[in-house]
């Protein structure tokens, strides 16, 4: 993997965080009946930034929680590496919430495809949305993204890879050439 | 750490960290039956058989329900009414499954070695329910997973496992799946019951289960079967209860927390006396419910590898 | 018809021969055996640079025939032999219906007479239907040709049966072959007892089972003042118990077989019934002390207990595989390799132990190379490394655990009665 440019640093990934967060709150008209649930791994911890931010904006809770979608990737059979199986952390009812679905990356659409079918068995939310900290483009599927931090063009070429401090110790987005 | 086995036939064939995956995979699992709908589609499309020649219905029915909860379709074949009783060979009945398009057989066979020659005859996935005297991984596999939920940790427990130790494929699995993680085995039995050149697998043995008992954190009482008509020497029931049934009393001068596990079925009062069974320090009907989500996760682990070597 | 084979280092422990000689072999016996012999009308073997030796007598072959002709038959078993180099064999009597009577043995006989490519030397069973019970009129047996008896198979449990087998052998002249094996102990073992039969989960075979009946047919040998042969000896106790009786003069004489050197319990990996037979493949102690008793004399022969078996019988589970494993056409490079090639025995001990032995014990004018003695011979290429493959085997069954070794000693010539009925 061969590094071309840095899209976000530090201070770009919070504001694009913050940015989201009012837009959500704008939507919603508030923070009432709200839950925010990321994608692992690194969803998970955009959604928790994002609730601290919503928090911090609205007051009261917002709840969160973890899903993992390994279980239903519609290419379990034809991956070449082995996917690792987490746990899904969702503590609350999501029945007639407005459940934001919350990653790093929007692509190709699949594992939101997944993430939607994982949420519908835990229940029927009155609403599901979904931000995403970065979109690259090619879609392969009909899903578009509610809250987007930066969309970002690239080629099936390059990779987009988002490096969380919770995570991977820094904050940055980085655009790469596939080798 | 990625799982490369097609199938599962015992513990001693795994390592440290193969076993950890499963265990840590197990925990992923354990979730999904928590859930109002507790299925997910991991293995839709696939087809598991339950290939029984030993009457079996704990094993056959967590693998049932394991294989269902990933959405996999399941068949069960007992013995009773296969071919096999028309004299069909093992590696026969194996091949006609495979021509079926199963992708998982699930085996309990009173023959050891039976999983590793129908294995080593398939394309398809095998794993082991069971296999004479030889290995029980998955109640191996559920009781660590239990242990490590419990205790928080394997490496460095003592670990009792009290009972005919022979016989036992239980035990078998339990002592390199425990010892491969780091903990301290002792065999617990009457001579009689403990086979010959035991300890060359790192455990311990001791014939006396009140001192085993003062340094366990944890002991697994196998079921008795007094049936058996090996001609060989064998305990009487009410001396072997006497002398190694785990009771009140006895667990009065263990550690306080001592986890007390059993692979069920009981008999009561034979291996273990009712009060155990059902006491604090009793965690059988966890280790049933662990066993799902272990059968869950070595289903998922095998299908997996199975489709990556294609 | 005569061949002449030259240069060949000759190996004629009897004749306290091991040099560079060529034999020449007029119709089926050796006329001349010297230096630089001439011969202007007889077919030249060159033999330079390889071993020549009397051919291999091997005192315990299954030939399954009659009966089990699925799994061999006298054809296909004595071509297995000579592709390995043996030219006498010893059937075994547990074919079907069993060698326990004059009629069964002629009718072997007679299709020895017919399609056997070497010696075939008839075992007539000791008892009816080698069921332990009834002793067989060994009269009859002797006149229809048997040379020796054995219930090989099974061990005869009656001691008063046993000890009149042994007189009757004794007022006959027969060999008395002895498969040890106390059922009462062995039970139903799979495997040798030990950390492996424990390991897999597997029913074990004591050494016990093996070495108390040893010393029960030697004790009531040396009651009936006669000798005894011990089939198959696989453990230390054995080779123990046997050493003290000739040591003290009894008439004792002993077999191994090639897998009781070659291989030990630990070789049974993966419940591979070609490693499943009886006595069971045994520790690595116990190989050991077989090594050292060929060394230093206490076992005599070295006989293969060929004992084919179809894939139905041993590709199924373990305990129930059919015990035995084939070993005629390799036991020869498999003792080149663990006995010469380790140092364990000189050519010329080998020799004794798969010819000049076997010959004394079953009585039979063979195992030497002297002028007018039979012109059983086999050539070998000592320093040959080949690989031992499936789809080479001659045997009807393939039931052999040294398939996929690569073994060094490859029979070139076997020459039975001055024919080449094996060449390679």
């Amino acid at each position: 993997m061969k590094e071309k440019a840095k899209i976000l640093d530090e201070e770009g990934i919070n504001r694009a965080i913050m940015r989201i967060s009012h837009e959500i709150i704008e939507k919603n008209k508030g923070a009432a009946g709200l839950c925010v649930v990321g994608i692992r791994n690194r969803g998970v911890y955009i959604a928790q930034r994002v609730a601290a931010c919503i928090k911090k904006i609205e007051g009261g809770n917002v709840l969160t929680g973890a899903l993992d979608i390994t279980l239903y990737r519609d290419d379990l059979a034809l991956a070449s590496g082995q996917p690792l199986v987490r746990k899904t952390e969702i503590d609350f009812d999501i029945n007639d919430k407005n459940l934001v679905l919350v990653d790093d990356v929007l692509y190709t659409g699949r594992t939101i495809r997944a993430a939607l079918d994982a949420l519908i068995d835990f229940g029927r939310p009155k609403s599901i949305q979904l931000a995403v900290l970065v979109d690259r483009g090619h879609r392969e599927l009909p899903i578009r993204a509610d809250f987007v931090g930066k969309n970002i063009p690239t080629s099936n070429k390059e990779s987009v890879e988002v490096r969380l401090a919770e995570f991977d110790g820094r904050d940055e987005v980085l655009i790469a050439e596939k080798e | 750490m990625a799982w490369t086995k097609k199938d599962l036939l015992g513990l001693e064939y795994l390592t440290e960290d193969e076993i950890t995956l499963i265990l840590d995979t197990a925990e992923s699992f354990k979730e999904v039956s928590t859930r109002e709908i507790k299925k997910v589609p991991a293995l839709r499309g696939k087809t598991a058989v339950n290939l029984f020649y030993e009457p079996s219905t704990r094993t056959r029915v967590s693998f049932e329900v394991a294989a269902k909860r990933l959405s996999a379709d399941v068949i069960n074949i007992a013995s009773e009414t296969s071919s096999v009783r028309k004299g069909e060979t093992l590696i026969d009945t194996g091949k006609n499954i495979q021509a079926l398009k199963a992708d998982i057989i699930i085996m309990r066979h009173n023959c050891s070695g039976a999983a590793n020659m129908l294995a080593r005859s398939l394309d398809i996935s095998v794993v082991n329910a069971g296999d004479g005297w030889h290995e029980h991984p998955t109640q191996a596999l559920l009781d660590i997973f239990t242990l490590r939920e419990k205790l928080g940790k394997i490496k460095g427990l003592n670990v009792a496992i009290v009972g005919d130790i022979a016989h036992s494929r239980v035990a078998r699995s339990n002592i390199w799946g425990l010892t491969k993680l780091g903990a301290n085995v002792i065999l617990c039995a009457p001579k009689m019951l403990l086979p010959v050149g035991i300890e060359l697998t790192g455990a311990k043995t001791s014939s006396n289960i009140d001192e085993v008992l003062k340094q366990a954190d944890a002991v697994n009482v196998l079921r008795m079967q007094f049936e058996r008509d090996e001609g060989a020497a064998f305990p009487e029931q009410l001396d072997y209860f006497k002398k190694f049934g785990i009771t009140e009393e006895r667990l009065a001068k263990a550690k306080k927390d001592i986890v007390v596990m059993h692979p069920g079925p009981i008999n009561r009062g034979i291996e273990m006396s009712s009060n155990v069974a059902d006491g604090a320090n009793s965690v059988i009907l966890e280790q049933v419910t662990n066993g799902i989500a272990v059968r869950m996760a070595v289903l998922f682990l095998v299908a997996q590898a199975k489709d990556a070597r294609k | 018809m005569s061949i002449l084979i030259k240069g060949g280092r000759v190996i004629d422990p009897l004749n306290k021969i091991d040099a560079v000689l060529d034999i020449l072999i007029q119709d089926h016996q050796i006329s001349k055996i010297g230096k630089n012999i001439q011969a202007a009308d007889a077919a030249i073997i060159d033999a330079g640079g390889k071993i020549v030796a009397p051919g291999i007598i091997d005192m315990h072959v299954h030939l399954r025939e009659p009966g089990r002709e699925d799994k061999e038959t006298v054809l296909s078993g004595t071509a297995a032999a000579s592709k390995g180099g043996v030219t006498t064999v010893l059937a075994m009597p547990n074919t079907l219906p069993a060698m326990d009577c004059e009629e069964n043995i002629k009718l072997l006989r007679g299709i020895i007479a017919k399609n056997a490519l070497i010696n075939v030397l008839v075992c007539g069973a000791i008892t009816k239907g080698r069921l332990g019970q009834e002793l067989n009129d060994m009269a009859k047996l002797k006149r229809a040709g048997a040379i020796a008896i054995s219930d090989d198979g099974s061990s005869v449990d009656s001691d008063e049966v046993m000890l009149d087998a042994f007189k009757s052998a004794k007022q006959y002249g027969l060999l008395t072959v002895c498969h040890c094996e106390d059922k009462k102990l062995s039970g139903k073992g799979v495997i040798n007892l030990g950390f492996q039969s424990t390991r897999l989960g597997l029913r074990g075979i004591s050494n016990e089972s093996e070495y108390k009946r040893i010393s029960r047919d030697i004790d009531l040998a040396a009651r009936a003042d006669t000798r005894v042969h011990i089939a198959h000896v696989s453990c230390r106790e054995s080779v123990e118990i046997i050493a003290k009786a000739k040591k003290i003069g009894l008439k004792v004489t002993c077999e191994t077989a090639p897998h009781y050197f070659a291989l030990s319990e630990e070789d049974i990996v993966d419940y591979d019934t070609k490693m499943k037979t009886n006595p069971p493949l045994r520790s690595k102690e116990d190989v050991a002390a077989i090594k050292a008793g060929l060394k230093d004399g206490v076992i005599d022969a070295i006989a293969s207990d060929h004992a084919p078996h179809t894939e139905n019988e041993k590709d199924i589970e373990f305990d129930r595989a059919e015990f035995g494993k084939i070993g005629l056409e390799s036991g020869l490079a498999i003792s080149i390799m663990e006995l010469i090639s380790k140092k364990v025995l000189s050519w010329p001990e080998l020799v004794e132990k798969i010819s000049v032995n076997p010959a004394k014990i079953l009585g039979i004018n063979k195992g030497s190379l002297g002028a007018g003695d039979d012109a059983d011979i086999i050539i070998v290429n000592a320093e040959k490394e080949f690989l031992l493959e499936k789809s080479k085997i001659i045997s009807k069954s393939k039931n052999s655990p040294f398939i996929g070794r690569t073994v060094k000693g490859l029979v070139e010539y076997t020459i039975y009665r001055g024919k080449v009925v094996y060449k390679n």
